[in-house]
Order: C-alpha cells, then structure tokens, then sequence
C-alpha cells in the first residue's frame, strides 16, 4: 500500500502557516495600542509610593476593626443593604409582572386568529418588549449614580436602581418562561373566550409557578450583590460604609466589612438555595 | 386502583400547605420590614413635586453634547474601557488555566485545595471592590480596572477552566506518558486540544460581562468611559454624561453582536 | 531482549484477577500473537507489558530493565522505546493528523520541540512518510475529527511507528478496518519489525490474522497462557478449545482476505455474520 503513495513527494510546508502567521501578527497588532490604552504598566505596582500606601493600608487590615461604635454601624449597614435587595426586588416585581403579561406571547388573544384589536395587541407586545430591553440595558450602578444625583446619598437610590433594571431583567425571563411550558391550557381558555388573567391563573401559573419563584428568589440573591456594589457610589448599605473606610485608608475598618460582605453574600447564597430547594 | 392510596385529586386551592403559607408570611414580613426599614419616603418619592424634579433631571440630558471635540474624547473612552476588558480578559484567562491545572487535582490534593481557596476568593470579591483596592495599588487610572477585572475574572474562569479539564477524558494524555512524554507536552498535545474550544467559549462569554463591568469601573478612579460618567455628571453637565451613555450602549451592543459572530464562526470550523 | 514475565499476575483494586502466572519469554526482533476470547487477558497483559499497569505478582522485565525499579528519568527514557497502539486510538479529536503523529516522538524530543510542534510543525516529512504508508499522506492537515473510524485507527498506528519504538505493543490494532486494510496494515506493522528489528507483540480478535502474519502464537483464557506454540505446530482443536466458550466458530477477519479476494461480497456477509456473532 505505500509503493503508490511513497512516489509523492512530501509537501514542504504547513498550509496553515500564512493564516496562522497572520492572525497572530494581527493579534500582535492589535495588542499594542490595547496596551497602550489601558496603560498597562505593571510596574506601577512597585512604585514606591504606591507600595508604601498599599501596604499601609493591607499592614492596617490587622486587626480587624472591632470597636463596638463600628460594629454597630456594620449591622446597621449589613441590614440596610438586605433591606435595599428585597424592597429592590419588591419593586421589581411591580415593574416585571404587567409587563410580561403584556408582553407573552401565550396570552396573545390575537394569535387564535383575526379579530379586532390584533395590530394593538401586536404593538403593545412590541412596545412591551423594548421597554423591557431597555430597562435592563444600563447597568443598575448607573441608575444609582444618577438616582444619587437627585435623590441625594442614601437608600432610595439603590432600592429605586435596583427596581428598574431588576425590572427589566425579570420581566424579559418571566416572559421567557411563560413562553416555554405548555401553553395549551391557556389556549384553551382564551379560545373559550376567557379573559387575559383567567388565562394567565388558570392555564399557566400552575405550570410556571415553581420556575418564576425559583428565578426570583435566585435574582434576590444577586440583588444583595448588587446593593453592595451600589453603595461604592452613595446608594448606602455595606458599600457606602467600604467605600468611606477605603477612602480613609482605614484598612482595620475595610477587613471587617470585607469579612462581612464574604458571609453575607454566602449567606444569600445558602438562602436562595434552601428556599429554591424547598420549591422544588 | 388501590383503595388505601391517596385519591388522585389535583392540587389546587383546597390543598392546605402549612409551610407555604408560613414562607409567604415570612416573605412578605420581610418585604414590608424592609421597606419600614428603610424608611423612605415613598410618599414624596412618588410626589408631583419630585416627579417634575426627576422629569426635569431627564431632560436636562438632552441633546446629548455632540461637539466633534467631545466625541473624539467618548471614543477615546470607549476604546480605553474596551481595552481594559480585553487586557483584563487576556491576563485572566492565563492566570485562570495556570492555576485550573492544580485546581483541577494534577500536582496533589495540597495544591488543589489551595488553588480552589484562592480562586474561590478571587471570585466572590466583586470587580468593583477590587478597583478600590487596585486604585490603592496601582495608582488612578485604566491600569486599576485592568488589575480589578483580572483578578475577578481569574476566579470565574480559573474554576471553570478547572472543571473542563476534569472532565476531559485522561487516556490521550495518558497515553502519551506511556510513551515517556514529559508532563507539559502531554497536557499539551493530549488535554489542551480537548478543552480548548469550550475555554475559548468561556472566555469570550466573560469578555462580554467584562465590558459591561469595565464601563462602570471608572466609578471608583479606573479610567474609561464610566470616569468620564462619573466626572461629568458629579459637576452636572448631563449633556456630557448623555452622550457617554449612548457611547457605553453602543460598546455593548457592539461587542455583543463581535462575540455572537466569533462564536458562530468558531462553530463552524 | 523483547520483554519478559515470570509467574506474573495481576489483581485489580476490585479484587478481579485479570492475569495470573503468566511467563513469557520475547526476543529481540520476535513477532508474536496473543489471541483468545474476549474478557482473557489480553488488554491487561498488552497494558502490562507498556509499564501502563504494575504486575501485582511475579517479575516483568522489559527492554532488559525492570521498568518498576528504574528512576523517574530512566523510565521515561524506557517508555519512550515502547509504542502502544490501542485499540481506540486516544487522540484528541481536534488536533490536526499532523501533530497527532508528532505526539508519538514527545519521548524522544526535548520538550522545545514539542512545544515548538504545535506552533509550526517541525517533521512535515517524517509524519507524511509514516502516513503515507497507510494510504493517509493526504490527510497530513486535516483534523483528526474529519477521518472515519477506520483511518483514525490507521493514524494511531501511524504515530506509533513514527515513534521508532524498539518494542511494539498492539492491542487489536486493526478492529475498526476491513478485511483487505486490515491485513495490509499488519503487513506494514510486520514489516516495520523486521525492518527496524523491533519486537512486535499484537492481540489480535481475528485468528487467520494471526495465523498469517506472526510465527509465533499465544493463547489466553481466563487470565492464564493456555499455549505458547509456533504457528506451524498449532492444531485446529487447540483454537476450538481456546474459543470453547464462543460458539463453534473461530473469529476471524474474512476467510478469503488473506487469499486477496476480498472484492468477493460474500466475504463482506460473512465478517458482518462473525461480527455479531462475537457479540460485538
């Protein structure tokens, strides 16, 4: 079997090699200026200056701050920051509920055939949809900073941040998952001429009901993230007091509030996963 | 059917859950607790006076300021923060396959319980907290985020990258051992090729979140376009912050549509 | 020397006796079968003999060395002189035909040049002279995903003789060809032995296989060497009791195949006949 073959003479080169040259070389093109942009300096991380400021700060990180002045702003901050999530969250609700209804395609009336009031049942699910976009669209920081903005330091800007992109984020999966179980029995009852809410009652929750719940205790685990992160721009909780304390370089204060956002957010996440269990 | 099972009824309203009603209770006890808490004013919140302030604040966005000056200065943002996701990415996805080999269990139970520590702490310190902490350590600037999403992104994908290489099948690399390879070159030629494409995939997954996250770094001093947002709207020209909006919008749905396109393409091949 | 074993045994951690007092004896330069019925030994007695796998009982020597004795280098160095081709070949399906042949030299090249490999491969020559002699040179840079099960198994062989081994281990090296490849790339396989004068010790499903291409046959059941016999003095009624426990029929590959007539359809009826027949 080879004696046919053998009389080929062997290909000198890779025929992947010009692509795989010139790919890296526009890798290598590319990397320049992205290193430039982001002024990759990595040795600015020896600077003097900022070694010393580095490691006052870390050097501060022990011990902990324990003062009981202290601990007691952390709880009130820890509790704030909860409270921030599951008001956000509440919020939200109010914000996803009426629109997927509005925006599922399993409740459309419209779709069993022509009627009247097609073309603004189409337009309402339309403008429903990208209303849900693009409520999700800017990250809810930036609904915080600029809710801080007019609403001055403080909760209601996170909890208000958190209601509209939340909102959104929840509105889009609600509509998802309405969409993808059976949708027959609500066929049904909007083919018998049932109204929206009867269909939605009758002939999908019982179906979604563990999925949505499920979800939305899940978001209300990244909801407490969230809040925390918010505080870093004036929307209180845990990240407004981290905030303070990292800006006053005060490295005893900023590992005990480490320490707690580290277990809180563990135990946001043991707490969906008990409460998503039990639905189960 | 037998007579001593329960009857087949559906479950419906007349089914008594005592342990639903109780989570509904505590649910909406702490619902209403935290809305107490609080204690914010929704009365004035919702007030026709604070709703013409918000409208107001909302129109003072427009039109956004579109002076060629200002937008050659936006593009400038928009490729720094797309920079430092993309730098940011890069170093995480190396850092994160350096320490998923021990993570993974391949240099004894020692390191691979202190690899997971580590990424596992890598990962639950979010992006923004460890901007604060890079500022400190880095000076202001994009160099900061860089940092910050590296080491975030390290966790999430160092752990990932972990459990692709678990559940890639050993033989190859096995057999190549057997043939007195050295451990790198058998990683290389026998693991890598099977979980290359999906940490690929992973990678440019994180990519994405990773502009979204590098937008808003620049809050806390870490350069791009969320700096520029955070300046201009702290000395309130909302014009300004208007158009670094649409610019944060654009990058997003931009590198979205990139990565939908690299992915598709690298299904093909 | 070949190898060799002295009352060796082999218990898995479950407690199944794989293989036991087994002694064995190969040259330098010998071909030897070992044939049986499923589930005899012959897997664990090829995996043995490639230092995969550490005899519980009994002494192996392989390469005049007992690999089980030698440093961490030394045996390195050892294994790179033992080629295994496993049944299913174990490559990576993405890799490129080229670089998966380069894997078999990884023990002979310092890492650099393997490392090197994978960027530009370095022996477009060598893997295309190892290929070609199984009708595959065409394939050199095409990904190992695109061959059919058949020439993936062809590739696995190819690697291993580009390895250069000085002893070659096959375990059913050619399950997965027809009747004529299959007979064609054992004849490459016994020809690279006497061409290089490495000993080759293949189990082989298929007993005129082995009856064709190896003058020395060894017979496995039940964990144990039931003969060990050159070709010319094995009777018929030493292979029927060998595969007693399968049937009446001897496996073999396709009665004409060793003729060269396999163009003949019913050849083809009959391996699909035997093939079920084995419980495949």
């Amino acid at each position: 079997m080879s004696a046919s073959t053998q009389a080929l003479s062997p290909p000198h080169r890779d025929p992947d090699t010009r692509a795989r040259l010139g790919w890296t070389l526009v890798a290598l093109v590319l990397l320049w200026p992205l290193l430039v942009l982001a002024e990759f300096r990595p040795w600015a991380l020896f600077d003097a200056g900022n070694l010393r400021v580095m490691g006052s700060f870390l050097g501060g990180f022990l011990p902990p701050a324990t003062s009981t002045e202290f601990l007691g702003y952390l709880l009130d901050a820890t509790l704030e920051t909860m409270a921030i999530a599951t008001a956000g969250i509440a919020l939200a609700l109010l914000l996803a509920v009426p629109l997927s209804i509005l925006s599922t395609r399993a409740l459309a009336v419209s779709k069993i055939g022509p009627g009247p009031g097609r073309l603004g049942d189409r337009m309402a699910r339309a403008a429903g949809r990208a209303l849900l976009t693009f409520l999700r669209a800017i990250p809810e920081i930036v609904w915080a900073l600029m809710f801080v903005r007019v609403l001055g330091l403080g909760p209601a800007a996170g909890v208000l941040a958190l209601a509209i992109t939340y909102g959104g984020m929840l509105g889009k999966v609600y509509t998802e998952i309405l969409e993808s179980i059976d949708t027959r029995p609500a066929r049904a009852i909007l083919e018998a001429g049932g109204g929206r809410f009867a269909a939605l009652a009758y002939g999908l929750l019982p179906n979604a009901a563990q999925e949505l719940t499920s979800y939305t205790v899940y978001r209300w685990e990244c909801a407490v993230r969230a809040s925390v992160i918010m505080g870093f721009v004036g929307a209180g909780g845990l990240g407004q007091l981290m905030d303070q304390s990292m800006k006053m370089l005060n490295g005893g204060e900023a590992a005990t509030i480490l320490f707690v956002f580290l277990v809180l957010v563990l135990f946001a996440d043991s707490l969906s996963a008990t409460l998503r269990r039990a639905l189960a | 059917m037998n007579e001593t099972r329960e009857p087949c009824a559906p479950r419906g309203a007349a089914d008594f859950c005592l342990s639903c009603v109780l989570t509904c209770a505590l649910v909406a006890a702490a619902v209403a607790g935290s809305f107490v808490y609080l204690g914010i004013d929704f009365g004035t919140l919702f007030s026709v006076g604070a709703g013409a302030d918000m409208a107001r604040f909302a129109a003072s966005f427009f039109p956004p300021d579109l002076e060629p000056d200002f937008l050659r200065k936006t593009a400038y943002g928009a490729l720094q923060t797309f920079a430092v996701a993309m730098i940011g990415t890069l170093l995480a996805a190396a850092a994160g396959l350096l320490l998923a080999l021990p993570a993974a269990g391949r240099h004894g139970a020692a390191a691979e319980r202190l690899s997971r520590f580590l990424l596992n702490l890598l990962r639950s310190v979010p992006e923004l907290v460890w901007a604060t902490l890079m500022v400190l350590a880095a000076g202001l600037g994009p160099f900061a985020g860089v940092l910050a999403l590296a080491l975030h992104t390290t966790g999430v994908l160092g752990r990932l990258f972990a459990e692709a290489i678990e559940n890639a099948p050993p033989q190859p690399e096995q057999s190549l051992l057997e043939t007195g390879s050295g451990g790198v070159p058998a990683f290389l030629y026998g693991t890598l090729p099977l979980v290359w494409a999906q940490s690929v995939a992973y990678g440019l997954y994180r990519l994405e979140m990773n502009i979204r996250m590098a937008a808003v770094l620049g809050f806390v001093g870490a350069g791009g376009l969320g700096q520029m947002l955070y300046f201009h709207l702290s000395i309130f020209q909302q014009a300004q912050a208007a158009t670094v909006l649409i610019a944060m919008f654009v990058l997003v749905l931009a590198v979205d549509a990139l990565s939908d396109r690299l992915r598709a393409w690298m299904g093909h091949s | 020397m070949g190898f060799e074993l002295e009352s060796a045994g082999l218990t898995h951690g479950n407690g199944f006796r794989a293989l036991q007092r087994v002694s064995l004896r190969v040259g330098r330069g010998e071909r030897v079968a070992v044939i049986g019925p499923s589930g005899a030994g012959k897997t664990s007695l090829i995996r043995l003999l490639g230092t995969a796998l550490r005899p519980t009982e009994g002494r192996l020597d392989v390469l005049g060395a007992n690999p089980w004795r030698l440093s961490a280098g030394a045996l390195r160095r050892l294994r790179a002189r033992i080629g295994t081709i496993h049944q299913s070949p174990p490559i990576p399906p993405r890799l490129r035909v080229v670089t998966a042949i380069h894997a078999g030299r990884l023990g002979r090249w310092p890492a650099w040049k393997g490392l090197l490999s994978l960027l530009y491969p370095v022996d477009v020559a060598g893997a295309h002279a190892a290929l070609a002699r199984f009708d595959l040179a065409d394939r050199l840079f095409e990904r190992c995903d695109r061959l059919s099960g058949g020439q993936l198994q062809r590739v696995g062989i190819a690697r291993v003789l580009y390895q250069q081994p000085d002893l070659i281990l096959a375990d059913e090296p050619v399950s997965a060809l027809d009747p004529a490849l299959a007979d064609a790339a054992l004849g490459e396989l016994v020809a690279e032995s006497a061409r290089s004068g490495a000993s080759l010790f293949a189990s082989l499903h298929a007993v005129d296989l082995a009856l064709k291409w190896f003058p020395r046959i060894i017979g496995l059941r039940g964990g144990e060497v039931v003969f060990d016999l050159p070709t010319a003095r094995l009777t018929d009624s030493m292979l029927h009791e060998l595969y007693a426990a399968e049937g009446a029929m001897l496996p073999v590959q396709a009665r004409d195949a060793a003729a060269g007539a396999t163009t003949d359809p019913e050849a083809d009826a009959k391996v699909i006949r035997l093939d079920t027949s084995r419980g495949r």
